[in-house]
């Protein structure tokens, strides 16, 4: 199987990232340190197979958000968001 | 006779149970399967593009091309292999080169040591080792699975096999090794996964003993 064929897109995580964030995050507007462009967290390219949730850049691949969740902790990061823009009115 | 015919039965489920649970490290469960797990798209690099380095920590580096790589001495490990999410796989087979061949190379051609290793991959995985988990006939860069190429999704056109740790650290894609001064956490690492990732000491995650 090709990992093509398991991938979701961001809206796959977003029940995890309503929980940090206590709103709903699928429609914020994530602007990508790598290359500058900007995606709803809805159209980002999640990877989620076991070990964490990495969300990509549809237009360069990087790593905007990686998350894991384990041992009663829930690591993210973030260092691929150059800039994250969330509606007040959710 | 009857009682004779019941221990037969009896003995050789057991016998493979028995021996299944010694290869089964704790927490872990057998799949015949050989399942997919990847962080990202799944490069094609070609073997005209393909390369593999080693770098040390003043700017000296060993490369081989893909000619010259399948040039080097092989080695056929069969191996069990460890997945942090449970499963375990074994008796898988595989074709490449030692590293312990890799590092006496890199050494002849001026490449100094160090006490750690981050390894490096098309799609920008990395993953961080000890020198001595690459060292002794433990670790490959291997190139063939089950009498034939690597496919792809299983990380060819060539992976790292460190099967004595969990199977994260056999980075897929890999193309090159950076001697560390110290332990420095790849992409999994950094999201709090283990340093080293024993299987038998079940070091799943950062703090697990």
């Amino acid at each position: 199987m090709q990992t093509e064929d398991m991938r979701l897109d961001g809206n796959a995580a977003g029940g995890i990232l309503r929980e940090v964030f206590a709103q709903e995050m699928t429609t914020a507007l994530v602007t990508c340190a790598g290359c500058e462009t900007n995606a709803v967290v809805g159209a980002l390219l999640e990877y989620g197979h076991g070990m964490g949730i990495v969300l990509r850049c549809p237009t360069c691949s990087t790593p905007v958000l990686r998350i894991v969740s384990a041992t009663g902790l829930l690591r993210l990061d973030v260092r691929g968001i150059q800039l994250l823009t969330i509606s007040k009115t959710g | 006779m009857a009682e004779e015919r019941f221990i037969a039965r009896g003995f050789h489920p057991r016998s493979a149970n028995r021996t299944a649970s010694l290869r089964l490290p704790p927490g872990q469960y057998e799949t015949n399967d050989f399942p997919v797990l990847s962080a990202g798209p799944t490069p094609r690099t070609s073997h005209s593009t393909w390369d593999f380095t080693i770098r040390d920590l003043d700017g000296h580096s060993a490369r081989w091309s893909w000619d010259e790589f399948e040039a080097l001495p092989r080695s056929t490990p069969t191996v069990d292999i460890h997945c942090v999410t449970k499963w375990s796989k074994f008796g898988t087979r595989w074709e490449g080169v030692s590293l312990d061949t890799l590092l006496e190379a890199a050494a002849a051609k001026g490449v100094g040591s160090a006490p750690f290793v981050l390894a490096s991959s098309d799609g920008g995985y990395t993953t961080n080792l000890p020198l001595e988990d690459l060292t002794g006939g433990k670790a490959w860069v291997v190139f063939g699975y089950d009498g034939a190429p690597l496919p792809p999704e299983h990380g060819g056109p060539a992976r790292l096999l460190v099967p004595h740790l969990y199977f994260w650290k056999s980075a897929k894609w890999i193309r090159g090794l950076q001697f560390q001064r110290s332990d420095s956490p790849g992409f999994w690492e950094q999201l709090g996964y283990h340093n080293r990732g024993d299987p038998w000491r079940e070091q799943r995650y950062r703090g697990d003993p």
